[in-house]
């Protein structure tokens, strides 16, 4: 056990625990009603946007996946990199109109949008159950994120003891929530981003210096493992994969609930526009954390004697944490690892309640309870939060942490099938919904079909085009399949049975 | 109401600037021991914030309400 480090620990964690209740009187709002606790009554403005989009995209994911990822893979892992630079034009181009028609209609999520835009209760069902679905891995993988670090701070693992940590953050998660909806976590996430920011700053320049540079760190780096390989001949191998991967998933990415709660919480299209400009800093730092990873690597921390029981638990995983407790003083350890835990319990905050948010808006007031008031409204939102961070508590419990993993990347390869009604939705209605959701199916079972020849190990799938291999991300390649359906059909369908006089929008509600 | 300027055009290159890996999957030249390959894509990180910075810049309407 590293005391020190797991009081500095325990002491940001009850100070974050006292912000998440005293959020709740932040920008006072009657918190009975949705868009006041499910959205923070639309009132964030740049700088608070900043930081909330900032601790809701960048998630354990980053912290510990994706320096995992180099860690075992190699430069492959950096395609986060270039993943998250083409976000920012997508967000810039895309999104600003659909907060405009969101704020004019009142909208609280991408399946409202879709059940006024196109008038079709079983597309917006589709894009609300998408939604839900996909995001239960998500919350899932913070999950296993803070259990890394509650594990490298030298709890033991397993059994109701070992996980005791764990729900002991979860309750205290679902209870600020419950209370302070949106508030907490935007607050939060302002100190939890300062202490990332530390984090990183501290690592990039002390972890080289004890390493004698980054010259010495990248010598240190198998050969393999520093350059994507080279493909051979009939194939695009790991290049088209390395390029698939990172524009699939920044098409998908906007689309999950939680990015879209972080962007309808912003109070103007102006606020999102600006950052677009200004978010960038948060890629900056994920390309560094990547690169730990590597410093990982240099330092040998997969051989040595103190860690091998965290890594036979937590496999690349324990590779960041490991690095940080072989450079760093105990007592910024502490400071670390608390700045990961927390940047797993923001998104795992927000997620619930852009979940509770579908549940309430596009299931239980669209097909099971119509007639219900606004006060029943949050009311059920509220009880739908706490549903979904027990679900994704038992997930983390009783599923083995690979299986996790590896429907996060399936994840993808759903919420990617709803971009065809929600991103084309907010330019054009050319396309009729019917044709829409055919396509929509199209997607979803041709890419979970890719997914399941790789027996859900991978996401990177070799189509054959003119005698050439061209591996790339399933997500793409099911959503360009989803797309023609819906563009050929819509052809025929809006000849013989036109739906676009089911359209309650209008052309200037997206300026 | 906000104009879409043809500089939105620009965003293209990162897309490009992506998708074309053979042109940065080298070791040399290397940055404070940083190889190309990372350092250019971080790099871009900064190049495409720019290019959102300067079609943002062009499309803000001036006048009162342009600071909020």
């Amino acid at each position: 056990m590293n005391w020190t480090a797991i009081v500095v620990f325990v002491g940001l964690f009850l100070f974050i625990t006292v912000l998440g209740f005293v959020a709740a009187q932040w920008r006072r709002g009657d918190l009975g009603l949705l868009h006041e606790w499910g959205l923070g009554g639309r009132r964030f403005g740049t700088f608070v946007t900043w930081f909330l989009l900032g601790g809701d995209l960048y998630t354990a994911y980053t912290f510990i996946a994706v320096p995992a990822l180099m860690y075992g893979a190699g430069a492959l892992g950096f395609f986060a990199v270039p993943y998250t630079i083409i976000i920012y034009p997508i967000l810039y181009v895309v999104y600003p109109r659909l907060w405009s028609v969101a704020h004019r209609h009142g909208y609280v999520t991408a399946a409202d949008f879709i059940r006024g835009r196109y008038g079709n209760r079983w597309l917006g069902l589709a894009v609300a159950v998408t939604g839900l679905v996909a995001t239960m891995p998500y919350i899932a993988l913070q999950l296993v994120g803070m259990e890394v670090v509650i594990g490298a701070l030298g709890f033991p693992g397993g059994g109701w003891f070992g996980d005791a940590p764990l729900i002991i953050a979860f309750l205290i998660l679902a209870a600020f929530t419950y209370t302070s909806g949106l508030r907490a976590p935007a607050m939060i996430a302002v100190v939890k981003d300062v202490l990332i920011y530390i984090t990183v700053i501290a690592a990039v320049i002390a972890v080289p210096m004890h390493l004698g540079g980054f010259a010495r760190i990248f010598a240190a780096v198998p050969p393999a493992k520093q350059l994507l390989a080279v493909p051979g001949p009939g194939t695009l191998g790991s290049y088209s994969g390395y390029a698939t991967l990172a524009i699939g998933s920044a098409f998908a990415l906007f689309l999950y609930p939680h990015s879209m709660t972080g962007i309808l919480s912003s109070s103007s299209a102006r606020v999102i526009r600006r950052n677009a400009a200004i978010l960038p800093a948060y890629s900056l730092m994920l390309g560094f954390l990547a690169l730990l990873g590597f410093m990982a690597l240099a330092l040998g921390v997969g051989s040595m004697p103190e860690f091998a029981d965290g890594f036979k638990r937590y496999g690349p995983n324990f590779s960041v944490p490991a690095l940080m407790l072989a450079t760093f003083p105990s007592w910024f350890v502490g400071v670390a690892f608390a700045a990961i835990a927390i940047g797993a319990l923001v998104p795992a905050a927000i997620m619930s309640i852009a979940t509770a948010n579908i549940f309430t808006r596009n299931i239980w007031r669209e097909f099971l309870h119509p007639a219900c008031t606004d006060d029943e409204e949050a009311g059920v939102a509220k009880i739908a939060s706490l549903v979904v961070k027990v679900g994704a508590l038992f997930f983390i419990i009783f599923l083995p942490q690979q299986y996790a993993i590896q429907l996060q990347l399936l994840g993808g390869i759903w919420i990617i099938q709803t971009a065809p009604s929600v991103m084309l939705g907010l330019f054009t209605r050319y396309f009729n919904s019917w044709a829409l959701l055919l396509g929509w199916m199209v997607g979803i079972v041709s890419g979970t079909w890719m997914a399941a020849t790789l027996d859900f190990k991978g996401a990177v799938y070799a189509i054959h085009l003119f005698g050439v291999a061209i591996p790339g991300y399933a997500a793409l390649y099911s959503v360009i399949l989803n797309l023609a359906v819906a563009a050929v059909l819509s052809a025929v369908l809006n000849v013989v049975a036109s739906d676009r006089h089911k359209d309650v929008t209008l052309a200037e509600d997206y300026a | 109401m906000q104009r879409a300027s043809w500089l939105r055009l620009l965003f293209l290159l990162p897309f490009a600037a992506v998708i074309w890996v053979p042109s940065y999957n080298r070791i040399e030249p290397t940055l404070g021991g940083i190889p190309f390959f990372f350092w250019y894509q971080l790099l871009w990180i900064l190049i495409a914030a720019a290019l959102v910075g300067v079609v943002y810049r062009a499309e803000q309407p001036p006048g009162p309400g342009a600071r909020r």
